[in-house]
Parts: C-alpha cells; structure tokens; sequence
C-alpha cells in the first residue's frame, strides 16, 4: 500500500478541531495508486461482505470512493452513541442509512468525515478506510478528511454574508485559494450544473445564497461541497427541511451525484431510502439511552423485499415501537 | 414598564438642561474669564475635544485587537466550556477595578515603564508625526493614558465580541468545517462575518467610555490644555475634556464653572452621537 506515512510534527491530534493545515499528512485517496493487490483485496472486501449481485451493479468492482467502515464505535463524553459498526460503502453508489431516531445513523455519518469531533467531548474509535486509506490513522488531519469527504446538512446553510457565486468557491475561498477570472467562473458553472441549480440562478450569481428558496439553497451546499472536488458526499437527511417537489430534485441529484462520487445519505423516509439507494443499511437500538447498533445491511431491494431480521422489517412496514 | 421609561428620559433631559443653562454664560464669556486662559469658549473646547477623542481613539485602536482575540479564545478556541468562563470571570474582574486604581498604575507602573519605548520609537521612527519631537521623560504621555484607557475599555469590547461570537449559527460553523476548514479559516469564514455587527457595536461602546473617562487620564496626562497635537510621545500633551473638568473644577468660580459646565455639554454631544451611530450600526448588522 502506498498510503501516506504520517511523520510530520504539526500533524494534528484525533479528538481536537483542526488547528493548522501546515505539515500535516494529507489524505490522498482519490490519487492513490492502487496496485494489483490493493484491488485484489478490495474485491474481495466486497465480495466477501456484500451480495455478489452487487457486482453486476456495479461498473468496476472497486469502484474508486468505496470506504470500509470496521469496528467504529461513537461516543460523547462517557456516552456510547454507537456501537461497534461494520459496513462496506461500495464507491460511485447510493447507501442509504435508515432506523429510528437516536439509532445513531447521523452520529456514524458525522463520524465517517470526522466532523463527529468537532463536538466538544465527542469522538470515535475503530477504523474508517476511504480506498484503503484509513481516515482515524495517527497523524492524519481531519482538515484533509473533509476536503475528501464532504458533507450537506439537514438545513440548508449557505453562508448569508457571501453571494451565490462565492457560496460555490466557499471551500477554496475557506482556505485562501480563491480562483479568478474565467477558471472561477467555468467552475462556478460546471458545480452548478452538477447540482441540477445552474439554470434557475445563472442570471444572480452576484445575489446572496439567502435570496434562494429552500431546496435551491440545499442545492446551492452540493455544489458547494462537490466543488473541493471529494471522493465521498455525505447527506444529513437532506431533505427532510424541504417540500415534495425540491425533495424530489435532491433525490434526481442524489441518483445522477453516485456516476461521480459516492453518496452516504441519512434518511427518516423509507419510500425515499428505497427509490435512491444502492445499499441500505438498518440501525437501530434496544431501548432510550441504549447505544444504537447496526442491524443489517444489503442490497436495498433485498431489505425492502426480504429483510433478514425481524426488526428490520418490523420497521420497514412501520410496526416499530 | 413605561414609567421607568419616562423617568429615565426626564433624568437625560433634566441633565440637558442643568447642562444648556448653566453652561450657556460660558459660550459668550470672553478673555479673562475662562479657564486656561482661553480668548473664547471655541479656543476652550475645541483642544479639550480633540484631546478626548484622540485618547479614546488610540485606546480604541489598542484595545481592538486583544479584545476580539480573548473573545474568541474564551468561545471558538476554548479548550473547554469552563475555560471560557474563566476568561469571562477574569474580564469581569477588570471591568470590576476602579477607575483610580487604574490611574496610580498607569502613573506609577507604566509611565516609567513605557520611557525607553517612547525614546525608542522616536529614534526609529522619528518620521511620523505621532513620534516625532522629543519623548517625555516621566512617560506621562497620551499614548500612555491611552494604554490606561485601554485596558479600562477591554473588558466590555471583549464581552461584546464574545456575546455576538457565541451567537454564530452552529450551522455555519458545521458548513466551514465540513469543506476542509481549519479552526481559523472556519472562524474567518462563519464566525467573524455574522459577528461584524457585534465587534462594531462593542468598539463604539468602548470608544463612548474612554471619552468619559476621567481619574485614569487626569492623573496620568502631563496636560496642557490648549494644545493640538498630534505627538502620542511628548512631554507636552493636549488635555481632555473630562480629565480637564476633574483637575480644574476646585479652583474655579463663576464664569470658569459655567465654562466647565458648557465643556461638559460638549463631551455630552460627542458622546451621544457616537453612541447613536454604535446603535445604527449594530442594528443594519442585526437586520441583515
């Protein structure tokens, strides 16, 4: 494996916000050169763990993207929220996270880009790989995590102070790389286009993001998260904050984001989990307070139509608690 | 509710009148019966005036910087909650020392203290009027008295700043980390935008305090009351307006009170409009 060997001094510390970008290791997933063995292991990760029909599915076995999540527990303070998870993400696909509130779908999700510890107290333990490279590995820069990982939210939230096309180079911007001239705007155009909104705001770019309605602000965040260029889109119930008709271009979004990266989206709507995803994964907990486990995971149209465990479909058909 | 509205009017204007009235005789008096020797009430104020806003300037432009600094290491940088409120308690201890104590430090600590920097600065940078001319001895300069008001105007800068940083939408803060943000370029980013009112806000309550201060000023400045300058290092320093009534108020009668009086009104003036102009600025802020 050609993984970058964290041996810099101003590495930054798991369990902490990030202090500096300088010096530290980076993630550099998307670049890496997986040789024959790397690939060999991958496939067989997935064939190992996940339904061989997924193959099929698939367009390369080891679509780049695909992370595996091991043995990753979650905890604020003394407080398990999530216990001992393992699960394959297949890249360039749809997963889904669905189970009832307090399960800890959305705890793993902040967790797979590290966003878990900027909570004062909060951390993770296990292992979580983005093509190979393990993302909780000493010395590795949570900065660099979400550059590769990004992240939408429940509420759309663009930043008020900045005008739609600032919103969209928010991440280069961020960092002081603020492009200029034409490459600013070819990439303003291309992002927008990608999150299905450059049509409706072309003519206001210079308007503030606040001028847009709900689903094209949360339209306005995936362009802005897809312009860092990631590896992986994480979805915190996207659409939970918007009516039908935008829910519905998110959900067109999702489909047509997964030719390019690979979407993780947290979702209460089994109608909507069932129409977008690939995979979907089932969450849940004993009782209050209990720390939520993952319950099974598989080809979406298996845990629809034939879930393994009783909870699972208890949920689906919408018997639970 | 609205009595105690009317009653705080009726005492801002009682105060306005005790002010026009008493203070009126002074705006006509002429050579030899104001203080300071003055010809007229204008060649009065009018050094008093910049004396004040030029110490409460450059209390200002210290004070700025730290102020927003440990607001943000007791909110966004807070290694933990409780640090936060440590700082918080510190700030409101200082805020809690009288003005007097101030004034013997700067007097007694600092003026010495700051000599060689004075005679440093106009050495090196001689240049520039604020340090050019020769540097005071005893080091009671208005840089110093600015330094003084500086600290004295911390604390409610800082607790300005902190309220309005501790009011920056979680979801910006998630937004700016989740593209790849450090802790600053998160900060720059979600926090100091939707906070800009709030740092406005606070530095012209600061600026409205260091214009009132007077025992910190009156016993550091080396003043001479007629005096415009520029010169931050000198021996020889403009007075204001506060510090002026404070240290000359004793020894006068008649027309030099009425004078003092009018000087006060000034002060009031100035006063009001730069907190009127914090207020409009921190509301189109708000209202964004």
């Amino acid at each position: 494996m050609t993984a970058t060997v964290p041996n810099s001094i101003g590495a930054a510390q798991a369990g902490s916000p990030p202090k500096d970008r300088g010096g530290a290791a980076r993630v550099v997933a998307g670049g890496l050169d997986l040789g024959q063995t790397a690939s060999a292991a991958g496939l067989e990760a997935i064939v190992g763990g996940i339904d061989p029909r997924l193959l099929a599915a698939q367009a390369a076995p080891a679509a780049p993207g695909s992370m595996s999540i091991q043995n990753v527990s979650c905890y604020y303070g003394a407080h398990l929220a999530v216990a001992d998870v393992a699960l394959e993400i297949p890249g360039r696909a749809v997963t889904a996270f669905i189970g009832p509130s307090g399960c800890g779908k959305s705890t793993l999700l902040r967790a797979i880009n590290r966003m878990h510890e900027v909570i004062p107290g909060a951390r993770a333990t296990g292992s979580i790989k983005l093509d190979g490279v393990d993302l909780y590995e000493r010395g590795i820069d949570p900065v660099s995590v979400r550059s590769k990982v990004g992240m939408v939210f429940q509420k759309p939230n663009p930043f008020p102070a900045m005008s739609i096309k600032d919103n969209v180079l928010a991440g280069l911007i961020i960092r002081g790389a603020r492009p200029r001239g034409s490459a600013a705007d070819e990439l303003v155009e291309r992002c927008l286009n990608r999150a299905h909104l450059w049509e409706e705001v072309k003519d206001r770019l210079k308007k503030s993001g606040d001028s847009l309605s709900g689903g094209q602000q949360q339209r306005l965040c995936i362009a802005r998260a897809i312009a860092v260029q990631p590896d992986v889109v994480l979805m915190d119930e996207p659409c939970s904050a918007l009516d039908p008709i935008s829910t519905l271009a998110i959900e067109e979004l999702m489909r047509d984001l997964a030719r390019d990266y690979t979407v993780v989206v947290v979702t209460h709507n089994m109608a909507q989990a069932n129409r977008i995803s690939d995979i979907t994964a089932f969450f849940s907990l004993a009782s209050a307070g209990q720390p939520g486990r993952l319950v099974e995971s598989g080809l979406t149209a298996d845990i629809f139509s034939a879930p393994k465990v009783a909870a699972t479909r208890d949920y689906i058909d919408g018997r639970f608690g | 509710m609205k009595g105690a509205a009317i009653a705080v009017a009726l005492v801002l204007v009682g105060v306005l009148v005790f002010l026009a009235v008493n203070g009126s005789p002074a705006f006509t008096a002429g050579e030899g019966e104001l203080p300071a020797h003055a010809k007229n009430f204008l060649a009065l104020a009018a050094p008093l005036a910049f004396g004040s806003l030029w110490v409460a300037v450059i209390a200002l432009a210290l004070a700025a910087l730290p102020a927003v600094g440990v607001a943000l290491a007791a909110t966004i940088y807070a290694p933990a909650p409780r640090f936060g409120r440590f700082l918080g308690a510190v700030l409101d201890l200082l805020a809690a020392v009288p003005s007097v104590v101030f004034g013997l430090w700067g007097l007694m600590v600092l003026a010495p203290v700051m000599v060689p920097l004075y005679e440093w600065l106009h050495a090196h940078a001689g240049w520039l009027p604020f340090f050019s001319g020769e540097p005071s001895v005893t080091g009671r300069t208005v840089l110093t008295a600015g330094m003084v008001v500086a600290v004295m105007i911390l604390p409610i800068m800082a607790a300005m700043c902190r309220e309005s940083f501790a009011l920056t939408p979680p979801a910006l803060i998630e937004a700016a980390y989740a593209l790849g943000a450090t802790r600053w370029e998160m900060t720059r980013a979600a926090v100091l935008p939707v906070a800009r009112s709030g740092i406005v806000a606070g530095g012209m309550l600061g600026l409205g305090r260091a214009l009132g201060e007077t025992m910190a000023v009156a016993m550091v400045l080396s003043a001479t009351p007629d005096l415009i300058s520029l010169n931050v290092i000198s021996s020889e320093n403009p007075s204001t307006i506060a510090a002026f009534i404070a240290s000359t108020f004793p020894e006068s009668t008649g027309s030099a009170v009425s004078a003092l009086i009018g000087l006060g009104l000034v002060l009031f003036a100035i006063s009001l409009v730069v907190s009127i102009a914090g207020r409009r600025i921190a509301k189109k802020g708000a209202a964004r």
